[in-house]
């Protein structure tokens, strides 16, 4: 595995390097076309826009994943299953700290992780996911994501991404001021310039060259990466829960859903499990594709021998006729047999892996003998609710006024006297403020009191 | 009188660089030793934390089932075995005897329907089942760790700088009855 993770980093430098290389030089040609001898403007240039658009993508990428009104991060006490899966998962890959895990309210099954640095990894999945897959497919999926931070796929595709960006947008610009005005100006200079005109040509063919070819070339060797790194996550994955089926299973799954995310764009894409653009498995295959055929990874985490590198190695090899790992990786790779399936089955129901966004939206949530739960909206007025299934009147849980010899209200609320309110059981629990606002009891809440952030009294928690 | 000059420059430049190489293989020797020990430590945690649930677990399922006596003891047993295990191979000795304990206690505790819908039961469960994975795992992780290891201090040239300054081979921590854990073939 450490041998892996060099590899790749050699892999890494020299992608990066080439398409450093190409965004100077089409800085560098770019400022010889407006004005010769300002090449090095043109350099400046290409690294302003490289570096601007270093800082808005990392700004942007997070914003736009992880700081929506429909994502939350989860903590153990939310959904401990899925909490302990990531744990195993951690101590599989040898990560050296535990990611923060991210859910995110979307229908459609997928999962992605972020950060730049190991203190604040995070790894996203949707509630879609989570309900839907069982614990080996939840498995593989965690375990493909902490092999793509292991081997630091997140930053340094993010890294290529922006490179690519910039060199597309300086190529972009270059072109359309070429076709706009810019011959006219390079005409007069010609005419004015004698001796160094032929060098000056030979410039101009070749920047030409560099400025159709170089976009192109960079994609095609972006995406090409992109690829390339997606069936690493899913050896070291299948390295990682020594199930390979899990995994596959898992993207059979995903892949089968037909809703689309709807929070993914073309620039977050990549970051994703399967490519959350395209429901049912229908990603073109192409030069351009930022993930493998999907049915691909599946064949051959199910050709798979062993678990090892090695296994997923051949098996690679038979479907897609090509090397994926060096020798010196496959050397110091362990043989690992497959393990028995755990045969459980999903690990929480819709209802429980979406609670904690009902949480954060403040519902409360009433529980009837029938075992209907419903959830009651902040601002319901009444103190009782009807169950839709039974039919039966419920009360809200709502903390009560202590009695008091003189019942008057008080003037100051933080020293009124403390409101009460006996917890029902040792679960999420939530109950209702005199205000109005509601409050949630987490399994580990063991104080006495808790006050209410709106009105800010007191509430005497007993059970 | 060149020649004569270059000699001494030329034997400075081997030494430096032959002593920028030693620092190199050993840093690596010792980050990853570091790394090994880190791998046990994890193991360690995930051990420790399964002989504290296991007090709790026995006590709820004795609530349930009264009878199973037999059970309870061979489980508090390994349990003690284990924690007084000293070497490497003991331990997992130790620990192979309990993972098989813990078993059929949770195999008793599946013919009383009153004691599977126990919340407390479900938890500890849940908690023992994901405590034995983190166990597997970090075991695993140990293992690959340990292998690199042994392969990187047994290579040449880095062996002899491993032989100066006394770096010795691991041990794996090993599972008896591998052939148990291994899935059926499935064809597809």
């Amino acid at each position: 595995m450490w041998e892996q993770i060099r590899a790749n980093r050699r892999r890494a430098v020299v992608l990066i390097t080439l398409m450093g290389a190409v965004l100077l030089v089409i800085g560098y040609v770019a400022g010889e076309f407006f004005a010769p001898g300002a090449g090095v403007i043109g350099l400046g240039c290409a690294l302003v826009i490289f570096f601007v658009q270093l800082a808005v993508y990392y700004g942007a990428a997070e914003t736009m994943l992880l700081h929506g009104a429909n994502v939350v991060e989860l903590k153990r006490e939310d959904s401990p299953r899925l909490f302990n899966i990531v744990e195993e998962m951690k101590l599989a890959s040898g990560l050296e700290f535990m990611p923060k895990i991210y859910l995110v309210d979307d229908p459609a099954p997928n999962a992605f992780s972020m950060g730049r640095k190991p203190e604040d990894y995070v790894v996203a999945v949707t509630s879609g996911l989570v309900h839907r897959l069982n614990r080996d497919e939840l498995e593989g999926v965690i375990a493909h994501e902490m092999a793509h931070l292991k081997n630091h796929d997140v930053q340094f595709m993010t890294l290529a991404a922006v490179m690519l960006g910039s060199i597309v947008i300086l190529a972009a610009i270059v072109r359309q001021w070429l076709w706009f005005g810019g011959g006219r100006r390079r005409s007069r200079s010609e005419s004015r310039g004698g001796g160094g005109g032929q060098a000056q040509l030979i410039i101009l063919a070749v920047g030409l060259i560099f400025l159709i070819l170089g976009p192109l070339m960079a994609q095609i060797l972006y995406f090409a990466c992109s690829r390339k790194r997606e069936f690493l996550a899913d050896a070291c994955g299948a390295q990682f829960t020594r199930y390979p089926e899990g995994l596959a299973s898992a993207l059979q799954k995903i892949s089968a859903a037909s809703a689309t995310t709807s929070f993914a764009s073309q620039a977050t894409a990549p970051l994703f499990i399967v490519n959350p653009l395209y429901a049912g498995g229908g990603e073109p295959d192409s030069v351009f594709s930022s993930h493998p055929s999907t049915a691909e990874r599946i064949r051959i985490l199910r050709g798979m021998v062993g678990s090892s590198l090695t296994d997923y190695e051949a098996a690679y090899d038979k479907a897609a006729k090509n090397t994926l790992f060096s020798r010196e990786t496959l050397g110091t790779s362990q043989s690992g047999a497959i393990r028995a399936p755990s045969n459980e089955g999903p690990i929480e129901t819709r209802q429980d892996t979406r609670a904690p966004f009902y949480r954060t939206r403040g519902y409360l949530k009433v529980k009837c003998d029938c075992g209907m739960e419903i959830s009651v909206p902040e601002g319901y007025e009444g103190d009782e609710i009807t169950c839709i299934r039974c039919g039966s009147v419920l009360p809200l849980p709502t903390a009560s006024e202590t009695p008091t010899v003189a019942g008057l209200p008080p003037v100051i609320p933080s020293l009124a006297p403390p409101l009460q309110y006996r917890r029902a059981g040792t679960g999420w629990e939530s109950l209702r403020c005199a205000c109005g606002r509601t409050i949630q009891l987490s399994p580990s809440f063991a104080a006495s009191h808790i006050q209410c952030e709106s009105c800010g009294r007191n509430i005497e928690i007993t059970s | 009188m060149t020649t004569i000059a270059l000699v001494p420059i030329l034997l400075i430049g081997v030494i430096v660089v032959l002593a920028l190489w030693l620092v190199g293989v050993y840093n690596g020797l010792i980050r990853l030793r570091n790394q090994l020990e880190n791998a046990w430590a994890q193991i360690d945690v995930q051990l420790k934390r399964r002989y504290d649930l296991i007090p709790n677990l026995v006590e709820t399922v004795k609530g349930y089932a009264k009878h199973e006596s037999g059970t309870f003891e061979r489980v508090t047993q390994a349990r003690n075995m284990a924690m007084s295990a000293k070497t490497v191979g003991e331990r997992a000795e130790a620990e192979n005897v309990l993972t098989g304990a813990l078993k059929s206690l949770f195999a008793v505790a599946e013919a009383y329907p009153d004691l599977k819908a126990n919340q407390n039961f479900l938890r500890l469960q849940e908690e023992l089942t994901s405590t034995e994975n983190k166990i597997a795992f970090s075991r695993q992780f140990y293992n690959d760790t340990v292998m690199t290891f042994n392969t990187r201090i047994e290579v040449f040239p880095v062996n002899l700088v491993a032989g100066m300054f006394n770096f010795l081979r691991r041990e794996f921590f090993e599972v008896k009855g591998e052939a148990e854990r291994q899935a059926p073939q499935v064809k597809f």
